[in-house]
């Protein structure tokens, strides 16, 4: 029994490390200025988590069979309440390994949530609801129109989804899109807002995921690198469409952008 | 010697109170009460995993009709997982390892007569056992079960119009948590009063069992937990019905204003998770202490580290309070928190590897028997590995901006809070049911039962990794829609193949259970040649345990292979070792 116990625990331990270590399945190419970083990152934690799950396994297999009860050939167990100083020394390292792993990604988590944007990121709202995603643009004057709850009206879609007010100045000049279309390389600031319950805007090529939630207005920021198209999704469940709530992100040259805003500007006239 | 004088007075012992009602159903004996417990969670287990069965079809075909049950839709699927979940964290996790083998044996292994409270422990399993009649009630009621999760996130679970199953069946999920909640705190205090005021003479603190210390740290946790958990049920039920807004803020449904205004949806998720981090360890806790116990009786050795082992216990229950943020990283929750969360959920990791070590440390130069108790016992271990390494990753907010809400979350809570709990359950099932019945378990039906459950678990968890790592995200009722989620579907179909086969398999223990009830051979008092005080006293013990005699406690519960002794275990109550731990003052 402890020979199988070995080999089907060091089996386990061979494949399920096998998929890993081939990235048979990971994630997708990153498109973001962070994603190399957090990448990095990933790579690390796997070396050392990967080491300690490998090593506790092959000793659990080890164990299993080299000390199985052979009736009157193997010896009496050993007769010991423990080793004080092997429990400090185990204690002490795994405080190194988490802490150390903690505070190596400190870095890329300040960068991330703890600064904002800096100026001249181009500004995107974006807003969720059941079971859709708009993206908002400033316009030309450089600020977002006033919404108002009780002008939504999601069949309407576009401004009237948003619940735009057509009374503020400031809106005259938003666009709306149901395509979320940036420049590369310039940082994106995005401002999440959910009418309805919490969704949460999940882009994997960009590393970027964060929660909607209704009554907030969460800044955070990104900036895509490589040029294409990178499907998102919602990432927290929403109710009965959550599953089919998702959508395009399209990272284009400057001048797209610029061309592209220009022209969502004229259709409005 | 004492385990014969023991035994003999227990079979002459006074008979238990008389007539069905009294003794099996409104009973007070915490025997009893433990066999029920034990069986409301085997009603619940099943049920729960019937669930999971009919989203593991959904998922890979998504058209098939189920007989009796028709189409499963999105929402059906979303009731499916919001009631799977609540069952089998509520109704089986905290349960059956301290309602129901807490129960049975913690007033035994510290050679008390019963709880110290008999009457609560009589109401408090009735209590949960309505909360479960009323959660099931869910999906028989107009609208059906609701479709929010067993997380239950605010404003999701706070408005009616949000969805189907988010008008009674939300307020009967409410009640019944609310109910559960009220159980499991009489539960707890009984379990805290009894630990600390029923210990037999020498039974020192330091002395019991780690299943006692599991189950004393564990109604601790009951206790502080299961109150926020109340009370933010009630706050959600008034924000349904009474028109508050704890939890709303001003916003629409569907273009429709909610009438609610100011609320804010983050504290409904601290309050939960102020509850439900800790809750992860009600649920493991009892399986560390019991495997700590196999791992020590079955390789015939001490177990490695008992005062590190009693410490790492309580270090576990301290920190489970400090790091309930780790599940909001992306929630909005202020980025600075996310780092002091962050912290404490990596120190976590320190006693539990703490444990690990002792466990290997325990197998180290053992003499192993592989009975099947120490086969689960063998099997959690691998397991909380598997399930614990995950850990460090979601535990770190720069990973977690990628990993929160695939599957690979799926994979690390069910591993170690789910599988690793369930061979608790299991390896407790297979070494008491000697004691509780009488009888002893086939081995070979319950072997091959291992074998299955243990491969099926890796193969339907492990591959769960990999679909979470690229992208492939949790409660999607059809990953079609999705590209990138769509081209992960052999994954789905693999893990569903694998389920079938591991769901199967639990019916083979489920007939060993009833089988061996009735047929099973005879067990003798101390089947497993152990040291604690249950294996002293007759099969099954009498009502007051003992049989009129109060067992007095000289050695530590791990006093395997002793050099010199005539044999390789002795008894908690055998005098011959003189109360060396105590005049020492440790080991």
């Amino acid at each position: 029994m402890g020979l199988v116990l070995l080999v089907v625990i060091w089996l386990i331990t061979l494949i399920g490390s096998y998929f890993i270590i081939a990235k048979t399945w990971w994630l997708p190419v990153g498109a973001s200025a962070a994603a190399a970083g957090i990448d990095h990152h990933f790579a690390v934690s796997y070396i050392l988590m990967g080491a300690v799950f490998i090593l506790a396994q092959l000793a659990l297999g080890w164990f299993a069979w080299k000390y199985r009860d052979r009736g009157t050939r193997s010896e009496a167990a050993h007769y010991s309440h423990g080793n004080t100083t092997l429990e400090i020394v185990w204690t002490i390292l795994t405080v190194i390994l988490f802490v150390g792993l903690n505070l190596a990604s400190e870095p890329i988590w300040s960068s991330e949530r703890l600064q904002g944007a800096q100026p001249g990121a181009v500004q995107v709202e974006v807003t969720a609801m059941q079971f859709a995603w708009y993206f908002r643009y400033a316009g030309p004057d450089g600020k977002f129109g006033a919404t108002k709850p009780e002008l939504e009206d999601a069949s309407l879609g576009g401004a009237g989804a948003l619940g735009l007010d057509p009374a503020d100045p400031a809106s005259k000049d938003d666009v709306i899109s149901g395509v979320m279309v940036v420049p590369v390389n310039r940082e994106i600031e995005v401002i999440l807002r959910s009418h309805d319950v919490i969704h949460s805007f999940f882009i994997p090529a960009m590393r970027f995921k964060q929660d909607t939630v209704p009554g907030l207005a969460i800044h955070m920021h990104f900036t895509p690198i490589q040029t294409g198209d990178y499907e998102f999704a919602c990432a927290e469940l929403c109710g009965l469409g959550h599953y089919k709530m998702h959508g395009i992100l399209k990272v284009v040259s400057d001048e797209e952008f610029s061309q592209w805003l220009a022209a969502q500007e004229a259709e409005k006239q | 010697m004492a385990t014969h004088d023991f035994a003999a007075h227990a079979a002459h012992a006074h008979a238990a109170p008389q007539g069905f009602i009294r003794k099996w159903v409104f009973s007070l004996d915490h025997k009893v009460i433990g066999i029920q417990y034990f069986f409301l969670a085997l009603v619940a287990v099943f049920t729960g995993m019937f669930l999971s069965l009919l989203m593991r079809i959904h998922l890979v075909w998504p058209n098939a009709s189920i007989p009796f049950i028709g189409d499963i839709k999105p929402e059906t699927y979303l009731s499916l997982l919001t009631m799977h979940g609540t069952i089998m964290v509520f109704f089986v996790l905290t349960t059956a390892p301290q309602g129901g083998f807490g129960n049975y044996f913690l007033p035994i292994q510290i050679g008390a007569p019963d709880m110290a409270f008999p009457v609560l422990n009589m109401l408090s399993f009735w209590t949960t056992f309505l909360g479960f009649i009323v959660l099931v009630a869910a999906f028989f009621v107009t609208g059906g079960a609701p479709l929010h999760g067993w997380t239950g996130y605010a404003p999701l679970s706070a408005l009616q119009s949000a969805g189907p199953g988010e008008g009674l069946g939300a307020d009967l999920w409410i009640i019944s948590i609310a109910i559960f909640c009220i159980g499991a705190l009489m539960g707890a205090l009984n379990f805290i009063t009894t630990t600390l005021d029923m210990r037999a003479k020498g039974m020192t603190l330091m002395r019991m069992p780690l299943t006692c210390w599991a189950w004393f740290i564990t109604a601790i946790l009951g206790l502080l937990a299961f109150g926020v958990l109340l009370s933010a049920g009630i706050l959600l039920l008034m924000d349904r019905n009474l028109g508050t807004s704890f939890f709303v803020p001003l916003g629409t449904v569907n273009g429709v204003l909610t009438g609610h205004k100011g609320g804010s949806p983050l504290l409904w998720q601290h309050l939960f998770w102020f509850f439900g981090h800790p809750e992860v360890y009600i649920a493991i806790l009892p399986a560390m202490g019991l495997c700590s116990q196999l791992l020590s009786v079955f390789s015939r050795k001490p177990i490695f580290g008992y005062r590190a082992m009693v410490y790492a216990i309580m270090a576990i229950g301290f920190l489970g309070f400090m790091v309930w943020g780790h599940h909001m990283f992306m929630s909005g929750m202020s980025p600075y928190s996310a780092f002091a969360f962050s912290i404490m959920t990596m120190g976590i990791g320190v006693p539990s590897a703490i444990k690990t070590f002792n466990w290997l440390g325990t197998l180290w130069r053992g003499k192993i028997r592989f009975s099947s108790p120490m086969l689960f016992a063998i099997g959690f271990v691998s397991l909380f590995v598997v399930g614990g390494i995950s850990g460090p990753f979601l535990a770190q907010p720069v990973l977690d901006i990628y990993l929160h809400e695939t599957y690979f979350v799926i994979a690390h809570f069910h591993l170690i809070m789910g599988v690793a709990s369930i061979f608790g359950i299991f390896a407790a099932t297979y070494y008491w049911f000697p004691k509780m019945f009488g009888r002893m378990m086939n081995e070979p039906l319950a072997k091959t039962h291992f074998w299955l459950t243990f491969i099926g678990a890796y193969a339907i968890f492990m591959p769960m990794h990999y679909y979470g790592m690229a992208a492939g995200l949790r409660r999607y009722s059809q990953g079609t829609e999705v590209a990138w989620i769509n081209a992960l579907a052999p994954i789905q179909k693999f893990i569903s193949i694998a389920a079938f086969i591991t769901i199967a398999s639990q019916l083979i223990f489920l007939f060993n259970l009833f089988w061996s009830m009735f047929k099973g051979t005879k067990a003798v008092d101390n089947p497993w040649e152990a040291t604690t005080l249950e294996w002293i006293t007759a099969t099954p013990p009498p009502h007051d345990n003992f049989g009129g005699v109060t067992p007095v406690v000289h050695n530590g519960p791990y006093e395997y292979s002793v050099p010199g002794a005539p044999k390789d275990f002795v008894m908690q109550t055998d005098p011959s070792m003189g109360d060396k731990d105590q005049k020492k003052g440790k080991h």
